[in-house]
């Protein structure tokens, strides 16, 4: 899939293990604004799915900035969700 | 300077780029290293995965930051990736300045928000297999002082 008419998922860690996939290619149309519309076509996969992204602790970042649920997404971007944190 | 590196972290070398202005009067350091215990499990070795990319800009973020509450002279954070062993160094922050309580209070912040904002999960080996640690409330609490 091409680029331009699609975004990059990523998944770190526990989610990653969980899900058993480390980057994810989802195809953008009209339907598609925010974080909350990827997180619902991803549940809609399957209940690894919704067990591992319903988790409240899931964090996400959009071009490698942390964002909230209602921050928007555009084709190219890079998302990802991952666990909290537990660096240092 | 910052540095996310797969290579065991040289304290003293790291250390020594703090004083390089006469006008330092105060440097305050923080080591982390890998413990035997944690959360009552015996641990053999840990693995610490990033995010290549965001972890060095959110570690940016958070030093300039510290730099923009405090009056610091040096900063210093270098933070170890990959497979590592018992002892050894995960994290090292050092802050110099004219005054000791910028360095406290700075080298505490960094610390506080490197662990609860910047991408990195630890896998801790156990004897009964592998499992990734659990995030720490008390980490939040201390990061919400600030």
């Amino acid at each position: 899939m091409h680029k331009d008419n699609s975004i990059t998922i990523l998944f770190f860690a526990k989610l990653r293990d969980e899900l058993g996939v480390a980057e994810y290619q989802m195809a953008v149309d009209d339907e598609l604004q925010s974080i909350s519309d990827v997180k619902e076509r991803l549940v809609s996969q399957g209940v690894q799915w919704q067990n591992s992204l319903a988790d409240s602790g899931v964090m996400c970042a959009v071009n490698q900035e942390m964002v909230a649920d209602d921050a928007k997404v555009k084709s190219g971007d890079e998302v990802a969700f991952f666990p909290p944190v537990t660096g240092g | 300077m910052i540095t996310v590196t797969a290579n065991p972290i040289n304290v003293q070398e790291h250390y020594e780029k703090l004083g390089s202005s006469s006008q330092t009067g105060a440097i305050v350091t923080f080591v982390g290293l890998v413990r035997d215990i944690n959360q009552g499990a015996s641990i053999s070795s840990m693995a610490l995965e990033h995010y290549p990319g965001m972890t060095e800009k959110v570690l940016e973020g958070i030093v300039q930051e510290a730099c923009e509450r405090w009056e610091l002279l040096d900063v210093e954070l270098v933070h170890r990736v990959g497979d590592m062993g018992v002892s050894d160094t995960i994290v090292f922050v050092g802050v110099s300045s004219v005054h000791r309580e910028n360095a406290f209070q700075a080298c505490a912040f960094i610390m506080d928000f490197l662990k609860t904002k910047a991408p990195f999960w630890k896998k801790e080996q156990t004897p009964d297999g592998s499992h990734w640690v659990e995030a720490n409330n008390k980490d939040n609490e201390a990061a919400s002082r600030w």
